[in-house]
């Protein structure tokens, strides 16, 4: 019997449980010193001065260091794509561009006295205007990087058709701002290092990619990838935001080869609300066009992207929105702009789901307006315009070619699943009855894309003489179950149980080559690299059985149940796992390595079905149901699919809900804590209805997608119309996100011609 | 200033700055990394321990209010996976987890809430967790396995 696609329970649990995971904080490096950085509190301006005399003076400190001490130089944007001029101290020279920048790293033998010493750090300023919107960013009057000529950071404009609309009855324009969140994994960002005396530097990062942060270290300290060995213990959590390498990760390192100490660095969640990049940011403009029996004909998106102060994967993210533009819809003519420019914000990096939310909530927002406009259920106009199963592989106008997909399959099981057409009477009723408490139904189908940019992954499997194994991954897992999911996979193929098989990953040393965690890219490359590593080893071990049993390697097969090879119809005499791994010692061991470079991407679908109470005197919005239908290809655990779609749905609820990022008009975030930011409970929402749907794709041996994200992108749209339908029958158009009550009372009370306050 | 806490049943003698936030004497002073520190504005829990039968956030508690009391960290409910306790089981048993960072707190969160409400609703599970963030699990398991625990000894102190 299969173990693949049974709910397996997690091996590295019971430690979580019971003594806890090993974060980087959790591990005290001997004689270690403590880092504070001193960051910038205005979100635009010259430096004058620093003053650090007295930060010197103060007890247990042992360095105060500023921009005019670290010889790394400013370093250009990562990305060949943006202006290049727009460049990176590590710790701010001249000039301060957002509030949170670093400008100053003091050093202490204890944690507290680097703070109270970082308190006493003095900086003088000279404010500048600061530029906090994208339209403003985009006039250009002031700039961020004076040397760069413009705000702009990448443009990728195509053009206009003036005649885009032409043959339309009915067109729909609106603007919608994606804004800005926060993706808050529950540890924020922590990193230590340690040289040894030849030069060799071991960093330990809180990272989704080990591999990158080595090659982020190795190139900011002009050190070889040899020199550099990272660890990545466990990880509470990532969701995007820890791909890169922040400069505040590689000063830690450089302070440690400049002191000869280990240093360690811990952030406060207050400063991991400004220092972790945020996500989306995204002014766009909707056109949507169609005839009056419900086809849509043509639609344009036109976005800026606000990049935040440095332009990091944010500001790129664009690209990915335009890759999936028109969504699960079948639309003759598209048309895609973007811009992305530079604020005096945090900078902008990927989360969960990173610029494909964008463009899911912009086509099934505004869809929901086209239908309105029309008067047509919202999801018949879906069902017209779907594009059918038997069209894949389904290339769509901006070029992307949807592997495979049933679409209308996920809509009509979530609207079964939902009893839509009771839904829709029980809202006639709620209206017809003047209730204070209307009900909303909000659908959103989606189409979104997963290990998007194919890169290679690393997957070794090696049986040991004691006849456990060991599975090495290039997939840095933070909360996915890769332990499990890798042990079940290679179970599978060997017959051993997952018991006696170990996982490791996140230390570069025992790990050659790997990519990391995001993109829900892990199981379609990671996991397809260890499986073909584990068909490999059974490969090598039938090889050896047949040498031993002087047999022909076909005729000699693996009896998985008993964990041992035999010829074919003679089971008495074989050969254990264990002996030939034995045997194998002198011969390099029984073992594999793969590194696996999917084909192409791939495309997991799906329908969420929301339905929400919005009382229509307080604003107050509540979510009774959502029903949520994803297929992601062949399930391999379910129980760990499914966590992942709870968890992604969550945080689609909280950025249509709850969750934003604020600032002022002179830069200053307003939501620079967990109290100040709507960071979503367990209170806000309700017990999920997921409904299964498997169809497997042809791109990987698995038949596996992605699941990681698509629990967000579905569902923001599902509630974000849920909340706009209950309302629609009394005059409102559209609640801007997130539809806070403060929002939806005033979008109810300008409908109705109430006095607005 | 010395201040003495009875941690896991282990009377724990020793001298700390006066300003020393419960959650860094356990941390740091006794090395139980296992209550993790997520905020620090008290709203996320996930330093959350068990002091004298009440749950409370170690980050908003200082270790010199501690002293004389009896602390019950994640260190001290089940220690190995044969020995769990109920509620850590049943987190087992429901995928309540994923990257593990909130679930100390968590599991200790909901220890004091069952023990307190043994009959508990969903509703009153998710009212009572709503100081203790997770951002990995969308809290529908986390609802479940407490739920489930309730019903079996999931507030056993």
């Amino acid at each position: 019997m299969s173990i693949l696609g049974n709910r397996v329970l997690r091996k590295e649990d019971p430690k979580f449980l019971t003594v806890g995971g090993t974060y980087v904080d959790d591990i005290g490096l001997a004689g270690a010193l403590h880092v504070a950085y001193v960051r910038s509190t205005f979100a635009h301006a010259r430096i004058l001065s620093i003053d650090t005399e007295e930060a010197r003076k103060a007890p247990g400190v042992v360095a105060v260091y500023t921009a005019a001490d670290v010889d790394l130089g400013p370093r250009p944007p990562e990305m060949p794509m943006f202006n290049q001029a727009m460049t990176r101290s590590l710790l701010a020279d001249d000039t301060v561009r957002f509030v949170g920048e670093c400008v100053a790293a003091v050093v202490a033998d204890t944690r507290a006295r680097a703070v109270d010493a970082a308190e006493l750090v003095q900086i003088d300023y000279d404010p500048l205007p600061a530029v906090v919107d994208v339209e403003t960013a985009l006039r250009d009057e002031t700039l961020l990087f004076p040397a760069a000529g413009t705000n702009l950071a990448m443009d990728m404009t195509f053009g206009t058709d003036e005649h885009f609309m032409d043959g339309c009855e009915v067109v729909v324009r609106h603007q919608f701002l994606n804004h800005r969140v926060a993706p808050c994994p529950l540890e924020v960002r922590a990193a230590s290092a340690e040289w040894s005396p030849e030069g060799r530097l071991t960093q330990y990062s809180s990272t989704q990619a080990p591999h990158g942060v080595k090659s982020g270290l190795a190139g900011a300290l002009a050190l070889d990838e040899a020199q550099v060995r990272v660890l990545s213990p466990d990880v509470g959590g990532g969701f995007g935001a820890k791909m890169g390498t922040y400069p505040e990760e590689l000063l830690v390192a450089w302070m440690a080869r400049r002191l000869g100490r280990p240093v360690r660095w811990v952030e406060t969640r207050s400063e991991s609300m400004v220092g972790l990049g945020h996500g989306r940011g995204q002014l766009q403009e909707v056109e949507i066009g169609g005839s009056r029996d419900g086809r849509i004909l043509a639609y344009r998106l036109n976005v800026i992207q606000d990049g935040g102060a440095y332009p990091a994967i944010g500001a790129v993210l664009p690209f990915m929105t335009r890759t999936m533009l028109s969504g699960v819809y079948d639309i003759p003519k598209v048309e895609f702009n973007s811009r992305s420019v530079v604020t005096n914000t945090t900078p902008t990096v990927a989360y969960r789901g990173a610029g494909r939310p964008e463009a899911t909530a912009a086509i099934e927002r505004v869809l929901d307006m086209f239908a309105a406009e029309i008067g047509m259920d919202p999801a018949e106009v879906r069902r017209r315009n779907l594009i059918q199963k038997d069209a894949f592989p389904f290339t769509t106008p901006t070029g992307t070619v949807y592997d495979i997909g049933d679409y209308v399959r996920a809509l009509d099981l979530a609207l079964e699943a939902a009893d839509y057409p009771a839904l829709r009477a029980a809202q006639k009723q709620r209206r017809e009855s003047g209730a204070t408490k209307q009900l909303g139904i909000g659908l959103s189908v989606y189409v979104e894309i997963t290990n998007g940019m194919p890169s290679s992954e690393f997957g070794a499997v090696e049986v040991r003489p004691d006849g456990t194994v060991v599975v090495r991954t290039g997939t840095s897992p933070h909360g996915q179950g890769h332990v499990t999911a890798w042990a079940m996979l290679v179970s599978e193929q060997l017959g051993i149980p997952i018991e006696s098989i170990e996982v490791v990953h996140g230390d570069t040393d025992v790990v050659p080559r790997g990519v990391g965690t995001f993109g829900s890219r892990s199981l379609q490359a990671g996991g397809v690299a260890v499986n073909q590593a584990a068909t490999a080893v059974v490969e090598r071990a039938r090889q050896l059985a047949a040498d031993l049993l002087e047999a022909n390697p076909d005729d000699v097969i693996l009896d998985k149940v008993g964990q041992r090879f035999h010829v074919q119809g003679t089971p008495a005499a074989g050969r254990s796992w264990k002996e030939l791994a034995a045997e194998a010692e002198s011969q390099g061991g029984l073992t594999a390595e793969v590194d696996f470079t999917a084909p192409g991407p791939t495309f997991p679908f799906g329908a969420h079905l929301v339905v929400a109470e919005v009382d229509t005197e307080t604003g107050l919005v509540e979510i009774k149901r959502i029903v949520a239908v994803d297929d992601a290809g062949k399930i391999l655990n379910p129980m760990l699919a499914e966590g992942q779609v709870h968890g992604g749905l969550a945080q689609g609820v909280a950025q249509a809900l709850l969750e934003e990022v604020r600032y002022d008009e002179d830069g200053n975030p307003v939501t620079a804590n967990l109290a100040d930011y709507a960071f979503v409970t367990a209170a806000e929402l309700p017990s999920f209805e997921r409904i299964a749907m498997e169809t497997p794709t042809p791109v990987n041996e698995l038949g596996a997608k992605g699941i990681g994200e698509s629990g967000t992108i579905g569902s923001t749209p599902a509630v974000h119309n849920a909340v706009c339908d209950a309302l629609v029958h009394l005059g409102v158009r559209h609640v801007p996100m997130p539809t806070s009550p403060q929002r939806v009372w005033r979008a109810i009370n300008e409908a109705t011609g109430k006095a607005s306050a | 200033m010395k201040v003495s806490i009875e941690v896991n049943g282990k009377k724990e003698e020793h001298d700390v700055e006066d300003r020393t936030l419960l959650v860094f004497f356990l941390r740091e002073t006794l090395g139980l990394t296992g209550t993790n520190i997520g905020c620090d504005t008290t709203n996320c829990g996930a330093c959350t321990v068990i002091m004298n039968g009440e749950s409370v956030k170690s980050c908003t508690v200082l270790a010199a209010q501690a002293d004389g009391q009896k602390v019950l960290t994640i260190e001290g409910l089940g220690t190995s996976q044969d020995d769990m306790h109920p509620m850590q089981e049943a987190f087992r048993q429901n995928h309540a987890l994923q990257c593990g960072y909130c679930t100390p707190g968590m599991v200790m969160a909901a220890v004091s809430l069952v023990h307190d409400n043994p009959n508990i609703t969903e509703a009153e599970v998710r009212e009572g967790l709503e100081g203790n963030l997770c951002r990995c699990t969308g809290y529908h398991n986390i609802v479940k396995a407490v739920l489930a625990a309730a019903g079996s000894g999931g507030g056993d102190l």
